[in-house]
């Protein structure tokens, strides 16, 4: 007991024991801002949400349900490595760390490619922000079939205000879509980066269960990335 | 080797709570899948807004899992629940009740261009003969004053 004293006062590591607490406090004001940012997205998705009911309803159809399900389980697999390369960290298994943060890399990389087969997809039937032409066939059997926005409304038989109300509700909804899903998308690459650093660090042998707080504070972010998509995925995918 | 201060740092967790927070995450996923393909609205006469709701709250169970475990929450100090956490979503939330106030309550005339139409045609019927008139006069005032 006496040796392990020793050894914590005169390690340099010592002085960054009192900085560890502060850097978190400071990582977490950080992801307050970020809620900030999020939360204007998503109160102004609310508003227009409520405004257009059901242009918003029309355009929700036309995202996949199933590759935005294949894109929460991912991200969620992500955190749970990401938080188990902290765990591994702390105590003291460096080298499981290093495998466990190239997990979290590989699982953010299949997010984006998925994101990628999604907006290729989109763009294929030239849907754009603020500018969608295509919806996905509300009674198309497959949930594949697009049309474009005014056959429907030709097809529906709205005229006038009605007509316009469904152009612009699914615009809209797409402007909220890309513009949303992009700022999470440059997150993920952001997230990824930072992890990438902590591998690279922590196969230098950086960091140890003494000194780990870069790596506690960088999968706080990967962990705000997961939690932003928790609420993205059933405002955007999952609507009746 | 003794780890001498792995008190005064980070909690280390039993690696099966995270296993179990994993777990359950994926579990809430799959049931928030399953639960958007049930009509809320006719079950519960809320219309569309029912399934926002169901959707919403397993969302918040989500993100509670994430903040308390992942994050370690439910383990920091009480300054950073305070100015981490509660601050900004107390900031959220006045942000999100005024937004809705003025969005949702703000009394806007029926047709405000009719209105000022029909002011602005007033105007044009009284104006034009009596002003010129008036105008010729006190411009002949003043000219004999010079």
């Amino acid at each position: 007991m006496a040796d392990a004293h020793a050894l914590r006062d005169t390690h340099p590591v010592h002085e960054e024991l009192g900085g560890y607490e502060g850097a978190k406090l400071g990582m977490w004001l950080f992801l307050a801002t970020e809620l900030l940012l999020f939360g204007v997205l998503f109160a102004g998705f609310a508003i227009f949400h409520a405004e257009y009911v059901e242009p918003f309803k029309l355009a929700h159809h036309s995202l996949d349900k199933i590759m935005g399900g294949a894109n929460t389980i991912i991200l969620i697999l992500s955190s749970l490595t990401a938080v188990l390369a902290l765990d591994s960290v702390q105590r003291g298994k460096r080298k499981l760390a290093n495998t466990f943060l190239a997990l979290t890399i590989v699982f953010a990389s299949g997010f984006l490619v998925v994101k990628y087969f999604e907006y290729s997809g989109k763009f294929q039937h030239n849907i754009f922000p603020g500018n969608a032409e295509q919806i996905v066939d509300p009674k198309s059997e497959d949930h594949h079939t697009y049309i474009k926005v005014s056959d429907y409304i030709a097809r529906e038989g709205l005229t006038g205000d009605a007509a316009l109300e469904v152009t612009e509700g699914v615009n809209l909804f797409f402007t909220y879509y890309f513009v949303m899903t992009a700022i999470h998308g440059l997150h993920v690459v952001i997230g990824m980066t930072i992890i990438g650093i902590l591998l690279y660090k922590n196969m230098r042998g950086r960091y140890s269960h003494w000194y780990y707080t870069p790596i506690e504070n960088g999968t706080l972010y990967w962990h705000l990335v997961d939690l932003i998509w928790i609420y993205l995925f059933p405002l955007f995918y999952l609507v009746r | 080797m003794h780890i001498p201060d792995q008190e005064s740092r980070g909690h280390i967790l039993p690696r099966g709570t995270y296993l179990a927070t994993g777990a359950a995450l994926l579990f809430l996923t799959v049931i928030t899948v399953a639960a958007s393909y049930v009509d809320w609205g006719a079950m519960t006469g809320l219309g569309f807004a029912a399934n926002i709701i169901v959707a919403m709250f397993i969302a918040t169970i989500k993100a509670l899992l994430v903040i308390m475990f992942f994050m370690h929450m439910k383990y920091e100090s009480k300054l950073t629940w305070g100015f981490g956490l509660l601050y900004p979503l107390v900031i959220f939330a006045i942000l999100v009740t005024f937004l809705a106030i003025d969005v949702f309550l703000r009394v806007v005339p029926e047709k405000p261009g009719v209105i000022l139409e029909q002011e602005e045609t007033s105007l044009q019927i009284e104006t034009p003969a009596p002003l010129r008139g008036v105008a010729t006069d006190e411009l002949a005032v003043a000219n004999e004053n010079r």
